[in-house]
Parts: C-alpha cells; sequence; structure tokens
C-alpha cells in the first residue's frame, strides 16, 4: 500500500474500529466464498483424486484436438483483437473530434454485452456458410474485445506526448518508422496488458463458443460442460475443469512476468489531443470514426433485423408470440419467454441483492482489517479468475446431497451470479475507500463522534455512489451470465441466456427469429443498467475499475 | 550565406491567426534569439520551420531550397523539445544515437560520434544510464546532444533552458552558447528571457520585429 496514505490500520487505538466489528466484517463474505467457492473446488479436486480418472480423462481420444482448438483460436483471437484494436484506439486516444466521447462508449459496449447476445448478434449477422465456424468464433471474439484494447492501449497512447514522435521524426524517422521506434516500444506493456486479458477470456470462453462453434469447435471450457451435462462424465469434466485451472495459472505467471520486464517508467499525464486541421485529415477522421461506428453497430442492427425478418420475410411473429403458445400451429416453441425474463429478473434482483452485500462488506473489510483484510482482498478476486463453468460446476457436484441438497433451489443460480459478480463491486468500492482521506475521519473524532459513529459517517456515507455503480454491474454479469447458470438452473427457472443458447439450437426460422427477439430484450436491458454505471462512474473517479465480463 | 528563410508565414488556429507573415532569415554559424512572451507563437514558428506544423500560407527555405511541402524527416532540422522528450525506453546512448541510426551511420562510426558528443556535453560515460535516472540539467544536456549527433544544417532550440533553477540554469547557459560554436552550429532558440537570449545570441529578435507593420 502507498506508505503516504496511512490505512486505517495503522490508525491510533481511539479512531481504528473496534477489533469486533473489524472481525465481524471479515467474516461475512469469508464464510460466503467458503461455502460457494471453495467448498465446490475442494469438491472438484477430490472428485480427480477419487479415482483414475486423470488417466482415464486423458486415456480418451478427441481431448488433444480440444486442448489444441481452445488454444489456437485464443491465440488467433488474441493476435486479431490487438491488430484490429489499434485503430479505434489510436483514433479516440490521439484526435480530438465531435462524438469522440460516445465513441468510446460504443466501442465499450460489446464487452459488456451477454456472451449469447454476441453470439446471436453473429448467427444473424454472417451469412450462413460462415455461421459455425472457427471464423466466426474469432470474429465475434474479437467484437467482444476491440474495447479491451481501447481502454488500456487507448488509455496510455492518449497520455504518451505527441512530442515524443515528433522527436523522432525531426531526428529523421518516418511515419511508419517513427511508430515502429517509439510508438510500438511505449505501448508495449499495455499490448501487453490487453493481449493477456483477450487471451484469458478467449481461452475460457463459452457462450460465444457454444453457439458459434459447432459440433465439432469445441473449448476445454465447452467441454467440460458437454461432459458434466450430456456425458454425465463428472471426474472427466473435474479433470478438465482443473486442467484449465493450471494452464490459467501458468498464462497469468507468463503474462505477469513479461509485464514486469516490458514496463517502462514513463511519467504519464493527460495530454490534449489535436482537433484534425487540414480538411483532408478532418475527412480522414470523420470517415475513420463513422467506419468504427458501423462495425460495432453492424452485429447488433442484424440481430434486431433478424427479429423481424424470420425466413427472409417481414414478420413481427416473433414479438406477437413472446407470451405464449405455439409459434404457429402445431409448432410449439417449447419455451416460456416471458417465464425467461421473469426468471432472469429475478436472479438478477437477488444476485445483486447478495453479491451488494457481500461485496461491500469484504471492501470494507479489505479496507479497514489487518492480516484477514488482505486474505479477503486476494479471495474476493478469484472467482474472477476463474472460469464461470467451472464455477457452476463445482456448485452443481457439492450442493447435490443433504444437507446441502440445493440443486433444486431457484436461488443457487443467483448464489452463482453473485459470486461472479463479487469482485465487480469490490473493485468499485475498494478504490473510493482506499482514496478517502484519513484525516476525515480524525476530523470526526475530533468533533466529538467515536470510531464507530466516525466510521458510520464518513465511511458509509462516501460508499453510496460505488454502491450503486457496483449494484449496476452485479446486475449486468448477472442478466448476461451464461457459463455457471448452464449448470445451476433448473427447468421451468430458465434464464434468457439459457433459453436464447436452446432457440438457437433448434432448427428453423421462428426459433431463430424468437431468439433474436429475446437477444433484443437482454442486450436492451444489458445496456440499460450499464448506462446507470456511466451516468453513476462520472463524477468520481474512483469506480468502476473493474470492467470486465463473464462467458 | 542564409541557410534558413522563413517567407510570409501564417498560421491560424480557428480564427486567431498566431503568425502572420513571418519573415526570418538566419545565416550560416548564426545563433539568433526568438524572444517574446509565452504564448506568442515562438514555439509554432519553430514547428513550422521544422515541419511538425503545416502552415496556413507561406513558405520555409534551407539552404535555399523550398522545403515547405517535405516532412520533418526529410528536412533534417534538429529540435531541442522544451521538455526534452527522450525516448524513455532507450538508454543514453541510444537516445543520441537515434538519429545517426535514421541516417544509417555504421555502428563503429555511431558509437565514436555518440562518445564524442557526451564528451562535448560534459556527461561523458553516461551511455549506458536510463534516460529516466537523469537530473533535469543532465537530460537537458542529452537531448542538446541528440539534436546535434546527426550534424543538422539548423538547430531549433524551443526554450532549452527553462524549468532550471538558477545556478544550473546560467552553467548551462553558458555550456550551451559553448558547445553551439565550438560545433559551428546554425541555430534558431526560442526563449521568454531576454538575458538568457544576450548571453548565447549574437542576434536577438521578437516576433514583431519578423512580423510586417509589427503587432
Amino acid at each position: 500500500m502507498d506508505p503516504d496514505r496511512p490505512s486505517l490500520t495503522r490508525l491510533p487505538a481511539g479512531i481504528a474500529l473496534p477489533v469486533a466489528a473489524r472481525v465481524a466484517l471479515v467474516v461475512v463474505p469469508s464464510s460466503f466464498l467458503a461455502v460457494f467457492y471453495v467448498w465446490p473446488f475442494l469438491g472438484l479436486v477430490a472428485e480427480v483424486v477419487d479415482g483414475s480418472a486423470i488417466a482415464d480423462t486423458f486415456g480418451r481420444p478427441g481431448l488433444g484436438r480440444v486442448m489444441w482448438f481452445t488454444c489456437w483460436q485464443a491465440v488467433l483471437s488474441t493476435a486479431a483483437t490487438l491488430v484490429v484494436g489499434l485503430g479505434p484506439a489510436y483514433l479516440v486516444a490521439r484526435w480530438e473530434f465531435p462524438g469522440r466521447r460516445l465513441l468510446t462508449a460504443l466501442l465499450t459496449v460489446p464487452f459488456l454485452l451477454p456472451t449469447v447476445v454476441v453470439g446471436a448478434a453473429f448467427i444473424a449477422l454472417l451469412p450462413d456458410a460462415l455461421e459455425t465456424s472457427a471464423v466466426a468464433i474469432v470474429i465475434a471474439h474479437v467484437f467482444f474485445n476491440v474495447a479491451v484494447v481501447v481502454r488500456v492501449v487507448g488509455g496510455v497512447w492518449s497520455q504518451l506526448p505527441a512530442d515524443l514522435v515528433a522527436a523522432a521524426r525531426v531526428l529523421g524517422a518516418g511515419p511508419w518508422r517513427a511508430t515502429r521506434e517509439v510508438t510500438l516500444p511505449l505501448l508495449r506493456p499495455a499490448l501487453v496488458a490487453a493481449g493477456s486479458i483477450a487471451f484469458l477470456f478467449t481461452f475460457t470462453s463459452f457462450g460465444v463458443v457454444q453457439i458459434l462453434g459447432g459440433p465439432t469447435r469445441v473449448t476445454i471450457e465447452v467441454e467440460i460442460a458437454r461432459r458434466a451435462t450430456q456425458l454425465g462424465d463428472v471426474s472427466g469434466a473435474a479433470v478438465l475443469s482443473l486442467v484449465q485451472l493450471a494452464l490459467l495459472a501458468v498464462v497469468v505467471g507468463v503474462t505477469v512476468r513479461t509485464q514486469r520486464r516490458a514496463s517502462v517508467s514513463i511519467g504519464l499525464h493527460a495530454q490534449a489531443s489535436p482537433r484534425p486541421r487540414t480538411r483532408r485529415t478532418r475527412l480522414a477522421v470523420g470517415a475513420a470514426a463513422v467506419t468504427v461506428a458501423a462495425l460495432v453497430v453492424a452485429p447488433l442492427a442484424a440481430l434486431a433485423l433478424s427479429s423481424v425478418r424470420p425466413g427472409g420475410r417481414w414478420s413481427l411473429t416473433a414479438w406477437r408470440t413472446f407470451g405464449d403458445g405455439p409459434a404457429r400451429p402445431g409448432a410449439d416453441l417449447g419455451v416460456d419467454a416471458i417465464g425467461a425474463v421473469v426468471a432472469s429478473l429475478r436472479a438478477a434482483a437477488l444476485a445483486t441483492a447478495l453479491a451488494v452485500a457481500i461485496g461491500t462488506l469484504a471492501a470494507l473489510a479489505v479496507s479497514s482489517a489487518r492480516r484477514g483484510g488482505r486474505l479477503l482482498d486476494v479471495g474476493s478476486m478469484l472467482p474472477l479468475g476463474t472460469s464461470a463453468v467451472t464455477i457452476g460446476f463445482g456448485m452443481l457436484i457439492t450442493f447435490d446431497r443433504a444437507p446441502v441438497d440445493w440443486r433444486g433451489e431457484p436461488w443457487l443460480v443467483a448464489v452463482g451470479h453473485a459470486l461472479v459478480a463479487v469482485p465487480f463491486v469490490v473493485r468499485a468500492i475498494l478504490p473510493v475507500l482506499r482514496a478517502r482521506p484519513v484525516g476525515w475521519r480524525e476530523a470526526a473524532a475530533t468533533l466529538g463522534a467515536s470510531p464507530l459513529r466516525a466510521w458510520w459517517e464518513i465511511d458509509v456515507r462516501l460508499l453510496r455512489r460505488p454502491v450503486l455503480v457496483g449494484a449496476c454491474f452485479a446486475t449486468a454479469v448477472s442478466l448476461g451470465e451464461f457459463g455457471a447458470t448452464t449448470f445451476l438452473s433448473r427447468t421451468g427457472h430458465e434464464t434468457l441466456p439459457v433459453v436464447i443458447a436452446r432457440l438457437l439450437g433448434r432448427a428453423g426460422d421462428v426459433p431463430r427469429a424468437q431468439a433474436s427477439a429475446l437477444a433484443v430484450v437482454l442486450a436492451a436491458v444489458t445496456t440499460i443498467v450499464l448506462v446507470g454505471v456511466e451516468l453513476l462512474d462520472r463524477p468520481t473517479d474512483g469506480g468502476g475499475g473493474g470492467r470486465a465480463r463473464r462467458s | 550565406m542564409v541557410v534558413l528563410d522563413v517567407r510570409d508565414v501564417v498560421v491560424r488556429f480557428g480564427s486567431r491567426t498566431v503568425l502572420d507573415r513571418v519573415r526570418l532569415t538566419v545565416d550560416r554559424h548564426e545563433i539568433v534569439a526568438l524572444q517574446g512572451p509565452s504564448g506568442s507563437g515562438k514555439s509554432t514558428l519553430l514547428r513550422v520551420i521544422a515541419g511538425l506544423l503545416p502552415p496556413d500560407g507561406g513558405t520555409v527555405h534551407l539552404d535555399g531550397r523550398d522545403v515547405t511541402p517535405l516532412p520533418p524527416h526529410r528536412r533534417g532540422i534538429g529540435l531541442v523539445f522544451q521538455d526534452d522528450q527522450l525516448f524513455p525506453h532507450l538508454d543514453v546512448e541510444a537516445n543520441v544515437a537515434f538519429g545517426l541510426r535514421m541516417q544509417r551511420v555504421p555502428a563503429a562510426e555511431r558509437r565514436r560520434r555518440v562518445d564524442e558528443l557526451l564528451e562535448l556535453v560534459g556527461l561523458d560515460g553516461f551511455g549506458s544510464r536510463s534516460v529516466t535516472s537523469l537530473s533535469g540539467g543532465e537530460a537537458k544536456r542529452i537531448a542538446l546532444a541528440r539534436s546535434l549527433a546527426p550534424a543538422p544544417p539548423l538547430l531549433l532550440l524551443d526554450e532549452p533552458l527553462t524549468g532550471l533553477d538558477a545556478a544550473l540554469h546560467d552553467r548551462l547557459a553558458a555550456d550551451l552558447g559553448r558547445v553551439l560554436r565550438a560545433t559551428g552550429t546554425t541555430a534558431l532558440m526560442v526563449t521568454h528571457d531576454g538575458a538568457e537570449a544576450v548571453a548565447i545570441a549574437d542576434r536577438v529578435v521578437t516576433l514583431d520585429d519578423l512580423t510586417p507593420g509589427g503587432r
């Protein structure tokens, strides 16, 4: 921690929170994590240790192909994301033009959309020949993760002094040479960071691969789900979960080391971007901005269009049959669309309440407790590093016997969502807590507030905005959550993503239009929630630290 | 003999005319100081001459040749930036050698030239240092060495001594004058400090002097 910013742990006894209060803060979130994260994880390990599962799993043919596909699609997706993302990153980082902030926000949208929405959008956009192919997967992954490059690389790029490039130019470097010799080396740490985030997301991508991959293109994540839910090969799925976790740990380790080596300490601060001065640059910047916006909007427009054009004819059937009833006589979709919307909203409400409660307590504990707090800091982030499928699968096999036979409980889905969402809530709150000057509490103390009262008046009140931001993120995460939900959702309580994925798996124009319509609804609700984040997030610069998505 | 000939350069930012038909000539081996308050357009003129900013009117001639349409890397004009702009990912030697590398000077020759320049600015042995570890004064000297390394026909200096404490400023001003003369460099220096201008330059001008009818 920053030595100039005394943490509350070093406050004199009269100002620090009483020990009992600190312990209470730590215990609640820790227990939640212990029961719903650590225990299922141990359950997975136990499943593997149980027998000859490892040999069995690796002995079976086809696994090599799955691992190979997982790796190469992730590498290709990451490389393509970096290359494609540099253009828009340059545009919004280096040029000032009307609508620049809007374009930046627009570029962030895909990253925050539910994976099934993106999958459905590309089914709608791509020609039939490409619909289920590796190309479709890579394109969808690029669409998803370009936001990472724009935010991470663009963030650094916008702070590189333009005169560094100018210095190279007057020393005789052409535009391309200056980019290669100065800009790219300075962006390298950011490129590595963005690349590793994109790699982690594409390596564990579930929804997109499930929808766009078809039966032959299977990643480890999809294979885990297939074995667990379709083949009943629980121990095989458990082995794969742990293998994937180990691979992820290796990737993270390598990137952290690369990161450390690649980092160049440069005093960065915000730079003013130039407005295009000449007619030619104005035209170029304008054309680039319009192109980028069109590319982002195209899949979503295609999605909306496909909901009203089943089989190439205009029809509102998908929207009209939204509630219930057969799509046409004798062809019942077997899907309760309204029910799915209700189930999604219900799960989101419960998950948000849980995630906010646990996340807020965890953030408070981390910022005001001693050793337990630091452990909790790491612990509350763990679900972010675990694939959603692994989380759902672990919970499924753990809570299946008395006295914890909770598989039939509809709230288990919400608990899974909350687990995935807690890191977002913690990341939204913690920076605000850490940035608050200790002097405020000291001032409150000198004005006669007891430690508990000062904590209430200062810390808790400061939290209103970041807690709301965290709540919006939690809602968005829950609405779009697909990986864990695949395992935890029960018949009759399917959430929107589950229903959309199921409809997309059916042949025919009607189910597809219906899937598109539902995806439009899901995208709209998610967007509304995230607009809330944008609005809340503006004034304080602390919130929204963890903009990330789960598959 | 005239090295730099600026003819009727006009620069507008929106509706504001920053440079209005500016004329300036600099002779070989001459050191000219362009003095004036900050924000008056001095740095803008340097950027036009260096090719970093296309003017809205007028031309820039270098050694009798119209270089106005040329991009900065084809002009061969050196520029010392106000805030140095040393490349943070390169060490001192690589910074000083950058321009030589762009000219495809062989490695051995490059090293010799870098050593020579480091010695000239009084920082011999600094080659392997990281530029982020340099003090303010050292960074200025390295920035000067980097710009001088390719032996540019004209060196532009944008407030080269701003932001240094008084004692360091005076010492560096003396050194700067000495280095420029020792290398026979033709230089145009922008400064807001009249004493500094007189101390280093052969001739001191203001933008008003260069603008027809004053301003």
